[in-house]
């Protein structure tokens, strides 16, 4: 029996700029910070109170996992935000919609109440995009 | 994003404005009529807006903030007295307390796994990596080979 996810991964363009963003903006803490050699690097964050979900930022780049080809051709996907990585919450939408505006995050859609939710949509420093949704029976 | 919608933004533009104060003037001594100050509120009035947002009390998420960037530059080779001072704490002994009160453990021994785990990572990354990405990434094979 599966009982919980503890690794995911979001693709990037640039794992410093990343850092930046996932850390220094979104607030996420840093669980993993491991060189692997020259341009290579793992790098993990996690939601401030979610420390068992580690988010791995991996870098799109030509090595193993992507031939030249499908890195560029990854690249490409991610900038032109084709995906959708996910569902944060937060405790207070609009608070958290004002405060990330400040720090510069882009959103794709403003706080809106949905019949599902109230849920905005912000995209990372590569392109891909992510709902942003407050807790439910706050 | 429009007035018109949601009424009651500009609170919570002032309730972020005071959070993002303490966010960069945690290290300095500040208090609760600084904060109340920026945010253009009584202090009573604040509070409770405050509470209702972030569900700390400023205080409460003043101390959070403290806290959480003194465990940052515990994983540096900071000594623990300056780490209290650097993140506004004026003693060590509240320092400590506080400390072991939210995070369940003291901030030296916090310091002591928190280096041993960066040697660690720097020595054995492959522990830290889970295998399917190591492998992936073509890691565990170039590490071996070392």
């Amino acid at each position: 029996m599966i009982t919980k996810m503890n690794h995911v991964s979001i693709f990037v363009l640039n794992q410093d700029s990343a850092y930046e963003f996932y850390v220094n903006k979104l607030g996420f803490k840093v669980h993993t910070d491991a060189p692997m050699g020259p341009g290579m690097r793992w790098l993990t964050v996690c939601p401030p109170e979610q420390p068992e979900l580690e988010i791995s930022l991996m870098a799109v780049s030509e090595g193993m996992m992507f031939k030249k080809e499908a890195a560029a051709q990854m690249r490409e996907l991610v900038s032109k935000g084709t995906f959708g990585f996910g569902v944060f919450e937060c405790n207070d939408l609009l608070a958290t919609y004002e405060e990330l505006k400040v720090k510069g995050v882009q959103f794709k859609k403003e706080p809106t109440k949905e019949f599902y939710g109230f849920e905005a949509l912000f995209t990372d420093d590569s392109g891909n995009w992510f709902s942003l949704g407050e807790k439910k029976n706050k | 994003m429009t007035a018109e919608k949601f009424p009651k933004i500009y609170l919570y533009r002032r309730i972020v404005q005071a959070k993002l104060f303490i966010d960069t003037h945690f290290h300095q001594d500040i208090n609760l009529d600084n904060i109340a100050d920026e945010a253009f509120f009584s202090k009573f009035h604040f509070i409770r807006l405050f509470k209702s947002t972030y569900n700390k009390t400023p205080h409460q998420y003043l101390t959070s903030v403290r806290i959480e960037n003194a465990k940052l530059l515990l994983q540096t080779e900071m000594a623990v007295a300056d780490v209290c001072f650097s993140v506004g704490f004026d003693s060590t002994s509240s320092f400590t307390g506080l400390f072991k009160r939210l995070t369940k453990t003291t901030p030296s021994l916090y310091k002591k796994i928190q280096l041993k785990r960066k040697s660690e990572i720097s020595k054995t990354p492959l522990k830290f990596i889970p295998n399917c990405f190591a492998e992936q990434k073509g890691w565990k094979t170039a590490i071996l080979k070392k």
